[in-house]
């Protein structure tokens, strides 16, 4: 689960790592107060507008802008609110915008770039810091992996302060800017695991220059992002309050509140499998045959008749899906009866213009228990449902359905 | 002897009263596995519909039964607790079942495990009977399959003899190599359940038996990994062939090509599910995932293809690479 900048900014307040002052705004009108407020907050005249959306890309589309008055601040809410966001990550569509996050602008020393993740190779949380901060850290990691310091996390202990004193000062940092390095590390590694995220990354962590009241300057959290497991929100009601369902792929949720797992894709090619890795496979093997997939989706190891007739209708809903591809492993359940299931599954599927009973090609693959009675009955439901075909093997039904497509 | 378990090995099951637990109690039992009792804390000193006892903590499960394996189908909430309390009580195998327990969960719980282990090694540099060996979470179990009886499907009347299945798979779909064909095994581990299927279920179709099948699991942070069970398999005098069915996300198909080309001298086949998954996309499994440019099936096909693996382009030929892998293609 990922969340919005200015929660992540909540969250590293909350952890005492200091952030710029700032406001979050919702309507037009709101923008000339928010803008003066952060002004006088900070003493410059320098804000930034920035719009609150998942999707990266945001600076070359527009959506996060310099202002320096409170009509320049309104002119970028009125372009932010009332246009929808095209970047290289939201789709041709966009996406609409609903939050605006107006922070007060900062001199920058220098950028550098902190976070915490697990790698799952070692099996311990891991702080990442580098003094090659605001740009992707993928890219420094590729052209300068030496720029890049590691540091293993106790998963009882958490970070010790002498671990954090030695990044900082391979960081390059000096006097003061130590003591508020540890003290922010620290926070952002116990943030970490007090509320299960996969990721808790500041880029950047600026360093402001040198004043008569901090000549060493001072360390501030510009931007932050945090991804959270889902399997552990369980537990933290505070992170389940700051979902936001407008971020997320329509089918993707529908399917997540039945309890499948769909992701959506580009291509032409339906699938429902039971089973994640069978699922991925089946992809693959639609691929290898000169099909694309259009999704993935998982509808569970039992692939009930109520689970297989929801994941239809996720599927169809997609209007790009011209075929299907069902692929179930009839391990513990007999295949006579998910065929069965997917037989009035996709007679009572809803079409878009009303009508009901599937439409587009469908082809469905049973192996395992009392597979020939299933694909029997699959065989003799073909008077109504014109589109069935019952498919010996895997690479017989990737075959048909990327033929069906053409 | 197959790897890790057989029909000797006495099961419990941790959650045996839940809804899952029963009904895997049930088909393990029918399968022919020697299950000897169950855990559920409130609930010790009654009996499941098996007639199986149930105890209140692993170790009077343990005291009284002599188990040295476990199932664990408890909530995810509450599995990290069960592994140690099993891990605590003296469990030599631990099989966790249970599907999304949290990934700081994990780490904490194996690096207790690690030092469990650390401690009973000791100066002995090969005791691998006295430690602690976990198998998932979020995977199938474990499979040492047995001769068909050719009777029933009841506890009572199972449906193997000598068959040990710990956890959720199908029995019906593995062979014992006393009934296959070829009179060859294959060693199958897999972090995919349904495409661990798929792999007995070609195998068994093309006429081979498998000596024992794992299901590690599709989390990031694990039990057992694919070296381990390649390792296993490799020492294993009754398995001929190795089958690995990996999946994108970490690097555990990249660390076990690397083993396998030093080490292993059996045939190896292999398939990496997830050619066509984009990155930063969680494909169902937590840990099937490409991050950063780690973990893509490119480059875990091409480490195993390095290391002389005989890697399925297709799923639908995993079992046909394994036998071109053994010279019977």
């Amino acid at each position: 689960m990922k969340v919005h900048e200015y929660q992540a900014r909540e969250l590293l307040a909350s952890a005492g790592i200091p952030v710029p002052p700032a406001r979050v705004i919702e309507s037009i009108d709101d923008a000339a107060g928010a803008y003066k407020d952060a002004s006088r907050d900070a003493g410059t005249d320098l804000v930034v507008v920035k719009a609150q959306v998942h999707a990266g890309g945001r600076g070359k589309a527009g959506f996060v802008k310099l202002v320096r008055s409170a009509s320049e601040a309104t002119d970028a809410a009125r372009f932010m609110l009332s246009n929808r966001m095209v970047s290289v990550q939201t789709g041709a569509e966009g996406i609409e915008v609903k939050k605006l996050l107006i922070a007060a602008g900062v001199d920058i020393a220098h950028e550098y770039y902190l976070a915490v993740t697990t790698d799952r190779a070692t099996r311990r949380n891991v702080l990442i810091a580098s003094a090659e901060g605001g740009v992707e850290i993928e890219k420094v990691a590729e052209e300068n992996p030496k720029a890049i310091i590691k540091t293993p996390i106790h998963p009882l202990m958490g970070l010790q302060g002498h671990q954090a004193r030695e990044v900082a000062f391979k960081l390059g940092m000096k006097g003061k800017q130590i003591g508020q390095a540890v003290k922010i590390m620290t926070a952002l590694a116990q943030l970490y695991v007090d509320k299960d995220c996969t990721l808790a990354e500041i880029n950047p962590l600026i360093l402001t220059p040198p004043t008569a009241d901090a000549p060493d300057g001072q360390l501030l959290a510009i931007d932050a992002k945090f991804n959270f497991d889902d399997n552990a929100t369980f537990r933290h009601k505070d992170v389940q309050a700051m979902f936001d369902p407008a971020e997320e792929n329509p089918g993707e949720l529908r399917a997540a509140r039945m309890g499948l797992s769909y992701i959506a894709l580009d291509g032409s090619i339906g699938c429902l499998v039971n089973g994640a890795g069978l699922a991925m496979a089946t992809m693959d093997i639609i691929k290898h045959h000169g099909g694309e997939p259009a999704n993935f989706l998982d509808v569970g190891g039992s692939a009930s008749e109520e689970a297989v007739t929801e994941a239809f209708r996720i599927i169809l809903a997609d209007g790009t899906v011209k075929a299907v591809l069902v692929n179930i492993f009839g391990g513990i359940m007999r295949c006579d009866i998910i065929a069965q299931g997917i037989i009035n599954a996709a007679r009572n599927v809803e079409n878009t213009d009303g009508s009901k009973g599937f439409q587009v090609p469908l082809v469905v693959r049973l192996e395992g228990n009392k597979v020939e009675a299933g694909r029997e009955l699959l065989r003799a439901a073909a008077s109504d449902l014109p589109t069935l075909q019952a498919a010996d093997d895997l690479t017989d039904a990737a075959k048909k359905v990327v033929g069906a497509v053409g | 002897m197959p790897v890790l378990v057989n029909a000797d090995t006495k099961v419990i099951c941790q959650g045996i009263t839940g809804a899952f637990g029963a009904q895997h109690t049930k088909g393990c039992l029918e399968y022919g596995t020697r299950l000897v009792g169950g855990v559920t804390p409130g609930k010790g000193g009654t009996k499941d519909d098996n007639g199986l006892p149930i105890f209140d903590t692993v170790r009077g499960a343990v005291d009284a039964t002599g188990a040295e394996a476990t199932m664990i189908f408890v909530p995810p909430a509450f599995a990290g607790d069960a592994i140690l309390e099993a891990a605590g009580a003296g469990i030599r195998l631990i099989c966790c079942i249970t599907e999304g327990v949290p990934v700081q969960d994990m780490l904490r719980v194996r690096m207790r495990l690690d030092e469990i282990n650390l401690a009973a090694r000791g100066a002995d540099t090969h005791p691998t009977e006295n430690l602690i060996t976990l198998i998932g979470p979020n995977c199938p179990g474990i499979i040492t399959p047995g001769p068909k009886t050719g009777r029933g499907d009841s506890a009572g009347d199972p449906y193997t003899d000598s068959g040990c299945k710990i956890g959720i798979m199908p029995g019906y779909i593995h062979t014992h190599v006393s009934e296959s064909r070829l009179g060859k095994t294959i060693g199958i581990v897999s972090r995919s359940g349904t495409l661990t299927y798929e792999a007995v279920w070609q195998t068994s179709q093309l006429g081979f038996g498998q000596s024992t099948c794992i299901g590690i699991g599709g989390d990031p942070v694990r039990g057992l990994d694919h070296t381990a069970c390649v390792e296993l398999f490799d020492q294993d005098p009754d398995t001929d062939g190795i089958l690995m069915i990996g999946e994108i996300g970490g690097a555990d198909e990249e660390d076990a090509a690397d083993y396998i080309k030093r080490h292993v001298k059996k045939p190896v086949a292999a398939f990496i599910a997830g050619r066509t998954a984009p990155p930063g996309k969680r494909m169902g499994h937590a840990g099937a995932i490409i991050s950063g440019g780690q973990g893509t099936a490119e480059s875990k096909i091409e480490a195993l293809r390095a290391a002389g693996v005989s890697v399925a382009e297709s799923p639908a030929d995993m079992g046909r690479a394994m036998a071109q892998a053994m010279g019977m293609g």
